[in-house]
């Protein structure tokens, strides 16, 4: 007989233990696979399967976001090699056209050099042909001055 | 005897009256299983409803659901631990929510309305049947979880750190279940009586906050038993080194 009683009565108070302990045992224990086939299990489901779904999304968008982190860095690395090159390349023009520069003013100035001693040549050499011309002319008008002073007399 | 006619005769009150059920030789306390019934019965439709259209974007029931789903695993995670709290989630939130709809519906509807020839409807857990049930399953899981994970190697937890421990903590495996039950029952029983006490000498207002009081320590207690609970289990499959 599983009927005791504390408190001396062969029936009822407060601590009458009887068979409703092993049958609400189970009870409890077949609510326990009751609600673990109605509750925990599809709640469980869908709650892991959507913290899965978010931690796969973060996974994704934080490994995305380290690609565009690289890719940022190399277009960056590659637009610096680009100014680099571009400057590169204006110094070379500037060099280049520079040397041009200066070889077309020395070829003009030789010219001009060359063309101003011709010049100056032909000068001298006129200024001396006139000079002897001159002097020739000196010459014979002295002569003739001569001649007639001489004839006079 | 003289407590016991006290205590049944006090305020009107019908305390240690119990609706009998007979089945053959067997004795029930019928009016536990009624009030358990309908309670669970409407848990379980209140789940079935919940569950019923289960989204990934929760609405409504589904997130309240989803909600207790996530405390209750909290509770099994940080008390078991990590590796086996899933195998236990179950059991305990079985425990949690047996306990706290019991107290709750035994604290929130009026059952007083109902006659019964003889006894009272109340909380389930106001019974020491329940309690002691809950309790003794409790100490079965526990064993049983120890066992199934560390085999006979469970035994050293009884003579960990040292053998001196060994009278205690076999005098534990008897206290435990024994704190649980008495702890449930006596909180619940004791509301319910400050309660009906209460509203019998003075029926308008006075019993309200003590209503909440109740409330709140319904919640606290299966908060209590299923905390209590979990960690036994946890204690039981901890591994030491």
């Amino acid at each position: 007989m599983l009927a005791f009683n504390f408190f001396g009565a062969t029936e009822g108070g407060l601590f009458d233990i009887n068979a409703t302990l092993p049958l609400m045992a189970i009870q409890v224990v077949a609510l326990t696979y009751i609600l673990n086939s109605l509750f925990f299990k599809p709640v469980g489901n869908v709650v892991e399967k959507r913290e899965k779904f978010v931690s796969n999304n973060i996974i994704e968008a934080k490994n995305k976001l380290s690609e565009v982190k690289k890719l940022e860095a190399d277009l960056l690395t590659q637009l610096q090699s680009a100014r680099t090159e571009a400057q590169r390349i204006v110094s070379e023009a500037e060099d280049e056209s520079d040397k041009l520069y200066k070889e077309a003013l020395e070829l003009a100035n030789n010219e001009a050099n060359a063309s101003k001693e011709k010049a100056r040549l032909e000068i001298e050499s006129q200024t001396s042909a006139a000079r002897d011309q001159l002097s020739k002319q000196a010459d014979d008008l002295s002569e003739l001055i001569v001649n007639r002073l001489i004839l006079e007399k | 005897m003289f407590f016991n006619s006290l205590l049944t005769n006090f305020a009107a009150l019908e305390v240690g009256q119990h609706l009998y059920w007979q089945i053959g030789n067997i004795r029930l306390h019928g009016q536990v299983f009624l009030t358990s019934w309908i309670l669970l019965g409407a848990l379980l439709v209140f789940i079935s409803l919940g569950t019923k259209k289960m989204e990934n974007d929760p609405k409504g029931l589904q997130n309240l659901l989803e909600f207790l789903w996530d405390y209750i695993r909290d509770l099994a995670r940080t008390q078991i631990g990590e590796k086996v709290y899933r195998d236990w989630m179950p059991f305990i939130g079985t425990l949690f929510l047996f306990v706290f709809v019991s107290n709750w519906g035994g604290a929130l509807i009026p059952w007083r309305l109902v006659k019964l020839p003889s006894g009272e409807l109340g909380a389930p857990t106001a019974d020491i049947n329940t309690t002691i049930a809950l309790a003794l399953l409790v100490s079965l899981s526990y064993f049983y979880a120890g066992l199934s994970n560390k085999g006979w190697r469970y035994f050293e937890y009884y003579v960990h750190p040292t053998p001196i421990m060994l009278p205690f903590k076999i005098l534990e495996d008897f206290t435990k279940p024994l704190s649980l039950s008495f702890r449930l029952f006596g909180n619940i029983l004791a509301d319910e009586l400050v309660v009906g006490v209460l509203v019998f000498l003075v029926p308008l207002i006075l019993p309200i906050p003590v209503m909440f009081l109740g409330l709140f320590t319904s919640a606290i207690q299966a908060l209590i038993f299923a905390t209590l609970a979990a960690y036994y289990i946890g204690e039981a499959v901890e591994e030491h080194h």
